[in-house]
Parts: structure tokens; sequence; C-alpha cells
């Protein structure tokens, strides 16, 4: 099989950053810019943003972020004080696995040139409560859901097989109960 | 049938009036194509705006800047696109740095030739992000009155800053649609900005403040910039009497607090007295009020006020434990904290402590050679005599911005403008110009060095035409000083980029320009010549006093250092290279 994609992935897709990551929500307001703005006050003092997931809020004025952190935990508070102070900013919060629900998708094409491995994957995928969402001669793309680590476990799983790329959406979090996100 | 509208405006014109009805009293500014249509609408609409044409746009945002911290209020700094925008960031960053309102109007490019390279085109809405409150670009003409109310309240409230607003020339030109009466009448809508909280200040935090400040045996008071913000000055004044508290200010606190009164230790810091960082070292307890715990103050971090509880009053909450993490944090408006913490606080007697620090006033004076040549130290001395410390000082950055806060002892507030936290060359000048507008009956003195005053000088042709009776006190020596005083200090006095040779003859050049200039050589002519200068009011005049070129400012605190290892006279022996920055 000739491959013609070529990824920078083919290494085993295990964020240990995000494992002992730091999770935010945000409320901003859905402008052009407000990205940039939050943006530059993470890499002005060095963080990394791990994931970002931004769509429009319930109410079109509006837009949620969820944002997965590695970095220094001292700066962290400072940072999220930093980025409640901007205008369109709404309100930013910390969340833990405690007090909140964390959630995230992967897609993850891989190559099966025989139907012994096709079988061995699609075990893994039901095993992790996942879906087969394209499949072809050659390939098929998986789709896997859930916690990170969950999503990450999945993946290192099909490390074991020809992974040819995966696309993860990145962490969407809502607070527990009745306190908000 | 849609309602007949009594006047036909366009953007501009709906903007221009629309910073007219908020009362914006002065527009700095430098026109260029895409400003056409708002400089257009100065001249075709009625307003008390008045508008000056400066020579540079670093110089309108300066002015703009000096204005409001002479004034508290905020002035409109209008320029073109592109190159116009571009060289506003300075004085924008000035401004944000220190907490000045200010409302920067650029003009842009058409809103069709954004993104694509046009002429003049500049993204300034995201060039400015990282020194701005906010900033706009807007891109519905009918939008331009609310933005502009939105700009006034968010550079005005809170803690202030610049906002810059850019306005697309086919916005700021296309006709005005709505109802311009409803426009400026509509409440703001700002989910994500709530400054009156800075009123409703946790009582839990002002309790705990209490509770520390009654037990302090050796406490010290460090005001800063907020507290002249708020207006605190009676409630600092109380409380300073009502604990028999000595209090020190930083770089812009300087006046919050008189400082000829004897609870005063001035200010503290890099450059700062002796007594006001010995007593940081000393206390027991800081109670900050409106500072930052800026690095030009604490040195090291962690040294800092090592024996001392601290309290910090900030209306930011972002400042709390950005530098210092304090014992009780009390987020709020110093003026509301002070109110509620006043009644809280016992009359207490600090009479040991307060005369501990006496006796290092006595031992550590702030002085300066009377011999060896003139020396800048006794030109703001003998200024500051004859002015009796009332006029308004602006000041570079620099040694000549160090001795003035050291010899020009303020007792009053928006009296001392100063590019604090940015350190902006340049500043000084252009910032008296504003303030000189601003308050057209007070003695104005720009401060500043040779090598700052040529930064931003084309201004003395604004300065001339208004008449301005601006004092410009060039300061020369020929040098960078600041920074040949740390070659000299910890880089084997080796001179590297600080020789300012080929300085113009500064008395011609005022000369020029139209503008008065005095020299001053002698040390024994100093108050004469000052006084010749004084008496001049038919414009500015330039005094360019001729300074000994290698003199040292102390005392001095190497940058990332301790407070405790302040150098309060030359060192003998050859200094380490310090951690910090400058």
């Amino acid at each position: 099989m000739s491959r013609t994609i070529t990824t920078t992935d083919e290494k085993p897709a295990i964020r240990p950053d995000l494992i002992g990551g730091h999770t935010l929500s945000m409320f901003v307001n859905n402008q052009p810019g407000v990205l940039m703005r939050i943006c530059q006050i993470f890499a002005r003092r060095a963080y990394n943003i791990d994931s970002l997931v931004v769509s429009q809020g319930r109410d079109p004025r509006f837009s949620r972020l969820t944002l997965g952190i590695s970095g220094d935990p001292a700066g962290l508070s400072q940072i999220i004080l930093q980025c409640d102070k901007l205008i369109d900013v709404i309100h930013c919060f910390e969340h833990t696995p405690d007090d909140s629900v964390t959630r995230e998708m992967a897609l993850v094409k891989v190559g099966v040139d025989g139907g012994e491995k096709r079988t061995e994957v699609l075990q893994i995928v039901e095993h992790f409560g996942g879906k087969t969402v394209d499949m072809s001669e050659g390939s098929m793309i998986v789709r896997v859901e859930g916690a990170s680590d969950k999503v990450d476990a999945a993946i290192r799983l099909l490390t074991n097989y020809d992974i040819i790329e995966t696309v993860r959406t990145g962490k969407v979090v809502m607070a527990r109960g009745e306190q908000s996100t | 049938m849609a309602k007949q509208k009594e006047i036909e405006l366009d953007g501009a014109q709906a903007l221009i009036k629309t910073l007219d009805s908020l009362g914006v009293e002065y527009v700095f500014g430098y026109s260029g194509g895409a400003a056409l249509p708002i400089f257009d609408a100065l001249e075709t609409v009625e307003s008390n705006m008045k508008f000056v044409l400066t020579r540079h746009e670093q110089g309108a945002c300066h002015m703009a800047d000096g204005y409001a911290r002479a004034t508290g209020k905020p002035a409109v700094v209008l320029v073109t696109s592109g190159p116009g925008a571009g060289n506003t960031i300075t004085g924008i960053m000035t401004a944000q740095m220190d907490s000045v309102p200010m409302i920067i109007v650029t003009g842009q490019q058409v809103t069709w030739m954004l993104g694509k390279d046009a002429f003049q085109e500049a993204d300034i809405f995201g060039i400015t992000i990282p020194v701005v409150k906010h900033n706009y670009l807007v891109r519905e003409t009918n939008d331009l009155p609310r933005v502009a109310k939105e700009a006034y309240h968010i550079s005005t409230t809170g803690r202030p800053g610049p906002v810059l607003i850019d306005v697309p020339k086919n916005i700021s030109q296309s006709a005005f649609t709505a109802d311009f009466e409803d426009e400026l009448a509509a409440e703001l809508y700002l989910p994500g900005y709530k400054p009156e909280k800075a009123l409703d200040v946790d009582e839990v935090s002002i309790e705990e403040a209490a509770r520390l400040l009654n037990l302090a045996k050796k406490p010290l008071i460090l005001a800063g910039h907020g507290a002249m913000i708020a207006g605190a000055e009676s409630e600092l004044m109380e409380m300073a009497n009502k604990l028999e508290c000595p209090v020190t200010m930083t770089l812009l606190g300087k006046g919050v607090f008189p400082e000829s009164h004897p609870l005063s230790l001035g200010m503290l810091g890099m450059h700062g007295t002796a007594y006001a960082n010995k007593a940081v070292c000393e206390c027991d307890l800081i109670f900050n009020i409106g500072s930052r715990f800026d690095d030009r103050i604490i040195g090291q971090a962690d040294k800092f006020g090592a024996q001392a509880k601290i309290i910090h009053v900030d209306i930011d909450i972002a400042e709390m434990g950005k530098m210092i993490v304090p014992d009780v944090e009390v987020v709020g408006d110093a003026k509301a904290v002070l109110q509620k913490l006043l009644p809280l606080v016992e009359k207490a007697d600090h009479a040991d402590w307060l005369e501990h620090l006496n006796g290092y006033k006595k031992k550590f004076p702030l002085g300066y050679k009377k011999q060896g040549g003139l020396r800048m130290q006794q030109v703001l001395d003998e200024i500051h005599d004859l002015t009796d410390g009332n006029a308004i000082i602006s000041t570079d950055v620099g040694q000549h911005q160090m001795w003035a806060a050291q010899f020009y002892t303020n007792d009053a507030s928006f009296k001392w403008l100063s590019s604090g936290g940015a350190g902006t060359m340049g500043f000084g000048f252009p910032a008296a110009i504003g303030a000189q507008f601003a308050c057209p009956d007070e003695t104005v003195i720009s401060v500043s060095g040779d090598g700052g005053f040529q930064m931003t000088l084309c201004e003395l042709a604004t300065a001339v035409i208004h008449k301005l009776p601006i004092k410009i006190l060039v300061l020369n020596n020929h040098y960078l000083g600041m920074v040949r005083q740390w070659q000299e200090l910890f880089f084997d006095n080796r001179e590297s980029g600080v020789d300012l040779e080929g300085n113009p003859d500064f008395v011609k050049l005022a000369e020029a320009y139209g503008a008065k200039g005095i020299n001053i050589k002698r040390p024994a002519d100093v108050r004469k010549k000052l006084q010749e200068a004084l008496d001049y009011n038919d414009g500015p005049v330039v005094i360019n006093a001729e300074c000994i070129k290698t003199d040292n400012v102390f005392p001095m605190i190497p940058a990332g250092a301790a407070l405790e290892d302040m150098l309060i006279e030359p060192p003998k022996y050859k200094m380490e290279k310090p951690v910090g920055s400058t």
C-alpha cells in the first residue's frame, strides 16, 4: 500500500502534559479578535495552549472557550485573572476533574491491510464504545470519545497498529451541579 | 413612515459629536489620508473640543497623556492609518503602563482593502492589543457613537487606561443612518466589565486589614498612583495621622501625601531615599494603597518587607499576588477602602518607630556636592526653591528623572508627570505641553536630559505656535547618563553607545523654532538664569544646563537585589552584574 499522506503525529499520540494539565473555561463576547487577546496573555507568559475549543454560545452574542493548558501552575492564577480582566471576557474559570466533566473526541485513521488486523482494531474500538465512521480497502477511520484519558488509552492501544493520522477535537468542559461553567 | 431626521450626519461627524458630548476638551493629532473625513468633521461639526496639531504622533500621545495626568480626564489622540497609527505605540504603551486614560482614534484603510496590504494599511487593532485597556475596529458607521461612549467609559473607570478606536475611511465617511440622539442616550452593555464593583469592598478583607493595622508596632504606608487616581488624599492623610504611620510613595504616587509632611519618607525603591528603603526593611507592616509593587520598588521579591505583614489595596484584582503575595488582599477603589477602614482603625502611638526613622533621615539625607562643577541636583533643588515646589513637573527617564524625584518634592497630586512603568525617553516635553494646555495658569516645567529631549523636540513648534510658557529644562551631560552609570558600576566603565557627541546648540535650536534659549554653565548662575526663565511667559523657554558629565545617582539598589543591599554612596569595590534588568 502506498501512503500519500505525510503526518507529523506518527509517534504515539499520548500527551502526558495534558494529563497533569489544567482546564479553563471562558465565556466571551462572540467577536473578531477576542481569541487574539486571550492567546496573547498565554504567549507572553510562556504558557502553551494544548487544546482549544471555541463555539458559539446558546445566545449568539457570546462564545464558549475550553482551553487545555500546560505551564507553571504558580502563574496560572495570574493568567486567569488577566483573562478575566479583558473586557471581552465575561468570566474565566479553572475546572478540576472533581468539579466538572470533560469530554473530547478523536478520529483515528488506521491502515489495515488484512482481515485479522481489521478485526482487532474493531474489537478495540468496540471496547472503548467507539464507532467506525469510514472504511476503505486499506484503511478505516474510527471515532472514540470520552474523557481525555480514555481517548488517550484508545489511541495508545491503536498505536500497535498502523495509525496514519489522528485528529482530536480538544476537550470541552462543563461544571457539575449548579455551578456555572 | 421613517422618522424625519433633522440633521444629516456622516460617521465622522457622529464620532466627533459623541466625543464632544462626553466632555472631551482636547484633541491632539496629526492628519493623513485615511483620517480625512474625521479631520473634516472637526471643521464641520460645532464642538467645544480644541484641536492641537502636533509634529509627530508619539508627541500627540504624550500630550494627551500629560493632559490626563494633570487633570484626571482623558484627551483624544487623532491620527491617520499605517505609520501614523504605528507612531502612537510608544505613547499608548506609556499610558497603559501607568494607568492613564486616553482615547486614540486612528484612521484606517477602507474595509474592503483590509488584509490586502493596501497603502498605509496596518493592523493597528492587532498591533495594539497588548498595550491597550481595550480596542475597537469599527465595521458599521452606526456603531460609532456606541463605540466612542464605551471607549470613554472603559478608559476612565476602574483602573484607567488607553482605548483605541480604529475607523476605516468608508465607515467614517458613510452616512449615519440611525437616530443620533437615541444612540447617544442608549445605555451601555458591557457584561464583561464591572468597574462599579470597586466601590463594593469585601467586608471580611476590610476587617482583617484593620486587625493587622491595629496590631502593628512599626507600620509603613506605601502610597501609589492608585491612591491618587481614586482621589484618596484626605483619607490617606487621616489614616497616616490616626495610625501615626510614616508614608512612603512610589514614583507615580509622588504628591498624593505631602512630601514636606513630617510623616513622609519620600520615594522608595531603586533610587528612593535611604530612610524609606530602611523603613521597608525594618517595618512590621506594609500597608500598600494603590501601588502595583513594581520591580523598581521591591527589588528581590522574596526579601521585600521580609519582617512585615503586607496589606495590598488595589482596584485591579490581577495585581494581587502578581509580584508579592500579600497577607490581606483588599480589592477596591483606594478611597472607598480607606473610608471603610478609618472607623475600624484605632488611634495609635508610634513615637518610637518615628523617632527611629527620623534618626535615618538625619543620618542619610539626600544631598549633593556643591563643588566640582554644575550638578543636575543643584539645578533641580534651586528650581524647586524658586517655584516653592508648586510647579507641574514632567520628566523623561534616567538620571535627571531620579534626581528630579528626589529634589523636586511634591505636596499635591497631579503635579508630577513622569513615565514610570514604560520608562519612555521623550515623554516629558510633550507631556508638559498637554499639562500646560490643561492648566494654563500653572508653571509647567519639563525636565529632561539631552538624550530624551532630542527624541521629541520637534514639538517645540507646537509649543511655540500656542505660546505655551513651558520651562524646558535640558539637564545636559552629553551622555545617556543612567546607562553610563551602569557601565561604570557594572561593566568596568566601558562606555558603549552612551556618548551623545554631536548634540546641537540647544539655545540656537530653541531660537530657530522661535523659542527663547538660555544657557547655564556655572553653579553661581543657576538661580539668576532660572529666575529669568520663570519670568519669561511669552512662549516656551529652553534652559540648557551644561552639567558635569559623570555624576551618579545614589542611593541605588541594583536591579533584582534586595532593598537591604542598597548603596547609599558610591561603592569602593567592583560590583557583580545585577540579576535584574536595568
